[in-house]
């Protein structure tokens, strides 16, 4: 009778703690970090858009707005990714996700392919005030930290 | 009674009869390979557009260099877990020891040198259009890069879908020997080229049947993710309003006009696409722009 009292007692416990998933995170809590990473992708998206524009010869090249889109571009680089890609989020667990389980299966990997885009976006910021050439350079070294992360860390669209 | 015994074997013997010849595995038309050259250059932008090195390098494996197709890796689907084999011309683990015809069998009729059927996760059904000179410089290629001796791994698949020789009615079925889209200009037969025969865009981006077989009716009008989650896009002018231009450049950068940048898969197909003359890339969003719209 006692092991079985016990397993009831760990049931019960379980589902109280149901809404708060094994890490620690509730669902809402998740959902909200997936929408906040997706948040922080469109501001990277938007900010590229203008550097990129410039580097295609699309819109005329602007020291000043160039140098302001990479600053902010390099703050969404730097968004802290402990609070971001909470454990749990991943495509499939929660709503709007398409983060692979691999952020966090190979962490090391991960992190490895973040911080080349944070050290890229970095090095726009000066090459977005030195001249167009230097902007047109960092662009495909910066463009090319993107495909980097998402080829093995992000999923098709839901 | 005794008459329809022998009435009952005679039709089960030509039941079988039949079976085995419509599942018979095809060979090669007689001197297909005859006069090719073997160009290992030209091989290597073959290579490139058939997205070889994207399935058959080792899970994982770095994309710069020389590519090693060592196989291993996992390809999850409704009728089992295939694994793509090591395709190095390693003497015992891969090609080494085959000819060009007997790669050329392969190719294009999903048919190995000992006469077995090749399951459909090998795009052989696109590969079949490959023309005999790009056969020769694609082997002509594949031979200059380095061999490993891992041993291919032994598909995952249950019963029916284990029995090889019943690949013959999936093929019977589903591979159709003519192309989907008409071809009108030569930009448009060369973006055909491209994409129905090497680049086999539609086998991730067409639904399937139950028993997956293509439905050409909805082509490239986006599919589940074979082996995983999400979907892949429809990228018919229902679904995707890019400019051939905006085509380009995302076959080219991996940037999409809004600069979302191509992930998963398709950031291996644009590795491999980056490597083609541009020319290819706009042959390629010509076709793209041409697909029927299907919502």
């Amino acid at each position: 009778m006692r092991p079985f009292s016990l397993s009831v007692l760990t049931l019960v416990a379980a589902s109280l703690a149901a809404p708060v998933l094994s890490d620690g995170h509730s669902s809402k809590a998740l959902e909200a970090a997936a929408k906040a990473r997706n948040a922080n992708m469109s501001m990277i998206g938007y900010h590229m858009g203008v550097l990129g524009s410039m580097a295609k010869g699309e819109a005329p090249y602007d020291a000043a707005l160039a140098t302001a889109a990479a600053e902010n571009l390099q703050a969404g680089a730097a968004m802290s990714r402990i609070v971001l890609y909470l454990e749990g989020s991943e495509q499939g667990a929660v709503a709007g996700s398409r983060a692979k389980a691999e952020i966090w299966s190979d962490s090391a990997g991960f992190e490895k392919q973040a911080i080349a885009f944070e050290t890229a976006a970095a090095a726009m910021v000066t090459a977005a005030g030195t001249d167009l050439e230097a902007l047109r350079g960092q662009m495909q070294a910066l463009g090319g930290t993107c495909g980097d992360c998402h080829k093995p860390y992000r999923g098709p669209r839901n | 009674m005794r008459r329809i015994v022998r009435t009952l074997i005679v039709l089960i013997v030509l039941g079988v009869a039949i079976g085995l010849y419509l599942t018979q595995p095809r060979t090669l038309p007689d001197g297909f390979t005859a006069g090719t050259a073997a160009d290992p250059q030209a091989g290597a932008l073959i290579f490139a557009a058939a997205g070889c090195a994207s399935c058959h390098t080792s899970p994982g494996a770095e994309t710069d260099g020389m590519p090693v197709l060592a196989g291993g890796q996992a390809f999850a689907s409704d009728f089992g877990t295939f694994y793509a084999p090591n395709i190095s011309f390693d003497q015992t683990a891969g090609l080494g020891g085959w000819s060009l015809d007997e790669f050329a069998r392969a190719v294009t009729l999903g048919v190995s040198p000992r006469g077995q059927h090749y399951y459909p996760a090998f795009p052989y059904a696109a590969y079949q259009h490959m023309t005999a000179e790009d056969v020769a410089n694609l082997f002509a290629y594949m031979k200059t890069l380095p061999g490993d001796a891992t041993p291919s791994r032994a598909h995952d698949v249950g019963f029916p879908f284990n029995i090889r020789r019943g690949l013959g009615l999936w093929k019977l079925a589903f591979v159709s020997d003519d192309y989907v889209m008409a071809a009108d200009t030569e930009t448009l037969a060369r973006g055909r080229y491209l994409v129905e025969a090497l680049g086999h865009c539609t086998e991730c981006h067409t639904p399937r049947n139950a028993v997956g077989g293509l439905d050409r009716s909805r082509w490239m009008a986006g599919a589940p993710n074979p082996s995983g989650k999400g979907t892949i896009p429809n990228i018919t002018p229902a679904a995707l309003d890019w400019s051939e231009g905006d085509l380009v450049e995302y076959f080219t950068s991996g940037f999409t006009p809004d600069y979302d940048s191509a992930g998963g898969k398709m950031a291996e197909v644009v590795e491999n696409l980056s490597r083609l003359p541009e020319t290819d890339r706009a042959a390629i969003a010509a076709y793209v722009k041409a697909l029927p719209a299907v919502p």
